[in-house]
This record gives structure tokens, sequence and C-alpha cells, in this order.
């Protein structure tokens, strides 16, 4: 259960100012999901909760503990690209993790600690729509099937705090609705708080319980370089969301249920013959 | 048809393949025949029959005097200096290289020497190996060491800063330590690279064993080749080039066999 207290974070290139002012406190559990124009800093203040970035002013605290100054094993990351390593077929990418959390020297485990991990990699595999993959080295996956399997892998190590680099940005709408429905399910079933920059408001209003968007308040050319972006909107959706709780939203989709043909626009009748138009 | 969209099948690629080794072949024999209708005992382009004859010798009749078979000791001891250079700039740039392109510290203290070293002409420094080192074995593999080792090392470096910084911080949220990151990330993703840069090195590697086996050696293919030049026979000089040409073209499929073998994610077509 993390929660996470942003207290007048400012973040600073140079003369640049990205970020300017942003307090915010994020409740245990959230789904939060960060929209705004390209270059408005959301990837940079995902960055900052990665420790990926520091913050040139302001704090950032996650539970009570100021956030360590490099990425860790309690914040998990799914980017757009480059999120699963290449040179790993899909089961080894999900046991990469603990592997190299059990072993500091090797990285690897044999015998039955492998055999035991193996098997939880598997079973995951399975939850996230990878089963039969295992053996597939990611360049063989499609671009779904990749975010699946990094999905995978960052829940491996039971992250608190799962950060979402627009992670569905580059797939196809179809895909999309499956990928959204496990994201879903995930999130109820994983005990996580969520962080997710996308700039599909669809997205950010289909999968989160609040909805923040950044944005630069000064908009003038000379401004654009000393004036940061801020937060502009907050919004909690309402009904409320919750999570491991059917809510409105799940009504009409049972959990674990990800089958979406069934909300598909059937086929109309045949259309006219169109030779005869011409 | 536009010339560009024409692809040959593939008994029309083998055919246009061996057109060139054919062209080479049937020009050297014409020539070879020319000269020696004007002149019998000319010795620059000897017949076939005539290097048939030198290889019967060097391959498989036992050396008057010292009752070895002078193209397979020569192969030995070539293959010998040739490979310990090669495994010893490998390691060289796997350590170095990796450690360079992994640790943002180590590339400031080493990068700027390593981009300099390599500028050095190794072939300049060769007197320096021979006073130092001796005539014996350890100057001519310190000479491929010195040639090979740095653009290795450097190419190495380059791969792995390349990677993703993703998959860096990617594996830092999977709990590695800097060491695992190098170790589990970092170095597997290197190796084809690794592998690839060796092949190319191949050709300066056999220029260094070759310049140093011609200046002072006992032995080698590189030895044989400038001791016989003093004879003018191009009928030992022939078979010698071809026979090295063969050698580097089997290292260079072997090795890319083994790169096929061991990393087959790392394929171009992304096939396993």
């Amino acid at each position: 259960m993390t929660a996470l207290t942003i207290q007048n974070l400012w973040k600073e290139y140079g003369p640049q100012v990205v970020l300017e002012s942003v307090s915010l406190t994020i409740a245990p559990r959230a789904f939060v999901a960060l929209v705004g124009p390209s270059g408005c800093g959301k990837t940079t203040f995902l960055r900052m909760l990665l420790g990926q970035e520091q913050p040139t002013r302001g704090t950032i605290v996650m539970d009570g503990a100021p956030l360590p100054r490099e990425p860790g094993p309690d914040r998990g990351v799914v980017y757009q690209r480059y999120s699963v390593f290449p040179h790993l077929t899909a089961l080894q990418n999900v046991m990469i993790g603990p592997e190299m959390r059990a072993a500091r020297l090797a990285g690897r485990l044999w015998g039955k600690a492998r055999k035991g991990l193996a098997d939880d990699a598997a079973t995951l595999l399975h939850e996230v729509g990878l089963a039969g993959a295992e053996d597939k080295f990611p360049a063989q996956l499609s671009g779904g099937m990749q975010q699946r399997l990094a999905l995978a892998q960052t829940l491996m190590m039971r992250p608190k705090l799962l950060l979402l680099d627009e992670p569905f940005g580059a797939l196809d709408p179809g895909i999309r609705a499956e990928i959204h429905a496990l994201m879903r399910r995930l999130w109820h079933e994983h005990p996580m708080t969520v962080v997710m920059v996308t700039h599909d408001m669809r997205e950010a209003f289909a999968l989160a319980t609040r909805v923040i968007a950044f944005d630069r308040p000064r908009q003038r050319p000379e401004e654009r370089e000393r004036y940061g972006a801020t937060i502009t909107n907050d919004i909690a959706l309402w009904p409320p969301r919750v999570a491991g709780r059917q809510t409105i939203y799940d009504a009409d989709i049972p959990a674990g249920d990800e089958d979406l043909s069934r909300f598909a626009i059937q086929p109309g009748p045949p259309r006219p013959d169109q030779g005869a138009l011409r | 048809m536009r010339l560009i969209n024409l692809t040959p099948g593939k008994g029309g690629r083998l055919l246009l393949g061996a057109l060139p080794f054919v062209v080479l072949a049937l020009a050297y024999l014409v020539g070879s025949a020319l000269r020696l209708a004007d002149n019998p005992g000319d010795k620059l382009l000897p017949s076939l029959g005539a290097m048939g004859r030198m290889i019967e010798v060097m391959a498989f009749t036992p050396d008057k005097r010292t009752g070895a078979y002078l193209l397979w000791t020569d192969t030995a001891a070539s293959l010998f200096r040739l490979w310990s250079g090669l495994a010893i700039a490998t390691v060289i740039a796997l350590v170095i290289g990796l450690l360079n392109g992994v640790l943002p510290v180590m590339r400031a203290l080493l990068a700027p020497f390593v981009a300099f070293l390599s500028m050095v002409p190794p072939l300049a420094l060769l007197p320096v190996l021979f006073i130092v080192l001796g005539l014996g074995e350890v100057s001519k593999i310190a000479l491929i060491v010195i040639g090979v080792a740095p653009i290795l090392t450097r190419d190495l470096a380059l791969t792995a800063a390349a990677l993703p910084r993703e998959q860096i911080v990617k594996a830092e949220t999977l709990s590695a330590s800097s060491w695992l990151i190098a170790w589990r990330v970092v170095l597997p993703q290197v190796m084809p690279r690794l592998i690839d840069s060796l092949r190319l090195q191949l050709g300066p590697a056999f220029l260094f064993l070759i310049a140093a086996e011609a200046i002072s050696a006992e032995g080698g293919l590189g030895y044989r080749i400038f001791l016989v030049r003093r004879y003018l026979s191009m009928d030992i000089i022939f078979p010698y080039v071809v026979w090295i040409t063969v050698l580097a073209v089997a290292m260079d499929l072997a090795l890319r066999l083994l790169r096929r073998r061991l990393y087959p994610w790392a394929e171009p077509e992304g096939r396993a």
C-alpha cells in the first residue's frame, strides 16, 4: 500500500525550467494517469519518480521515506520500447529479476530454485496471455505481446509502485483494448500503485482512478524558457473506480475476462451493388 | 524491367558468384602460357604443373635438412602466433571495453587514453618490440595485440554505450547491481558485435603477423614467403598466398557460424 507525497517539485535543465511547483499526494492503490501535450515534462516527472533523474528543488516521499536517488526493485517500469531484453527468451526475461535478486554474483539460479522460479514465471506468463511463447525471443513477438511480457517481467518483482511511460502508445486500437483489459485486471489483482504517462485521453479515463493534466500556463515564446509546466487539471473519476473491487466500470466486464469480441459490432446487411452507382 | 528489380535465383547467384574466380583463373592461365611460350625459364607466372610440384615438395615431402613438412610447420607456427595474439586482444577488449562502456567513471578515465593508443601505428613500434621483447614469439604476438586490441576495445565500448538507457534502468528496477548489469545485460548483447569485430580484424591481424615474420623468424607462412622471394620462387609464393587466404576465409566462416549458433537472437532478420 504505497502512498506518494510530492512537495513543491521543480526541475530545471540549466536556464530551462521544465516543471515548476508541482505538489501532489497520491493515495495508496491509486491509478494515476498523467496527460498533457508533448514536451510538458510528464516523462521527466515519471523519471524523477523512478529515481533516474533528481528534482532540482522539492521532495518526493514514498511511504514516509524520501525516495532513493537511483532506480530500485520497489519501483517497476514499462516503457513504450526497449522494456524487455532482446537477448533473453520470454521465460528468461520474466525470470531474470528474481534470479539477479537471489544470486548477487552469478545472476543465475540452478537446480531446484531455478525450477521453482521457472514455474512461477510460466504461471505469470500464462496470466498475461503469453502461454506457449515461453521460448520465443522478443523479436519474434508482436508489439502487444512484447508489452505483455514487459508487464510480466516487472510484476515478478512485486513492485510497490508501477510506472508506465506511454506503454501502449505504439499499439493498434484493437490490441490496445485487449491490453487495457489486462492492465485493469493486473491493477485489481496486484497490490500496487500505478502512475501512467499517456497522450491518449481515452486511455487515461479508461484505466485511471485519477487523471492529472500537466501544461504550461505561460505559452508566449519568450516565456516558454523560464516558466515550466505545472498541474493544470486534477480530475478524480466519479463514481470512483476502486482497486480490487467491482465498480460500475467493471459491471459489464467480469474480472478475468478480457474477451472483447462480445462487444464487436455485428456486420450489417450487404450493401447494394456499387457498380450501379458508377 | 528495371535492372534494380532483377533478382538472380539460387543457381544464378552461384553462377555469378563463381564468375570472377573463373575469370581470374583463366586470365592467369592465359598469361602464364603466353609468357612460358616466349621463355620456358620464366619465373614470374609459373604453370599450374610447376606450382603443383612445389606444393608436393612443401607440403608432402620432408625437408632435407630438418625432416619437417615445411608447409605444415609454417602453418602451425603462424596460427599459434595469430591465435595467441587474437585471444589476448579479445580478453583485453572485453575487460577494458566493458568497463569503459558500462561505468561513466571508467569511461572518463580510459576512453581518451584508448583513443590515443589506437592511433599509434603498430608497425612503427615493431623495432621497439624486437629490441625490448627480443626476436622470439613474444614480440610477434605483442605486435598483433597492439594492432588489434585498441580497435576491438573501442568498438566494444561504443556498442556497450549504445545500448538503450532504458535497458540499464530497467535492469536496476529488476534489482541488478553494476556487476550484474555488466554480466547479464551488457555482456551478452555485445558478444555478437565482438565476434563481428574480430572477423573484421582478421585481415589486419594477418598483416601484422606477416610483417613481423618477414623481418625476423625461424618459421611461419610470412617468413617462408619472404625467404623464397630471394629466389623469385613464385611457384611457392602463389600457393602460400592462396593458403593464407583460405585460412582467413575459413576462420571468418567459423566465427560467423559460432555467432549464429551462440546468439540466434542477434541474426539480422531476428529469426532464431
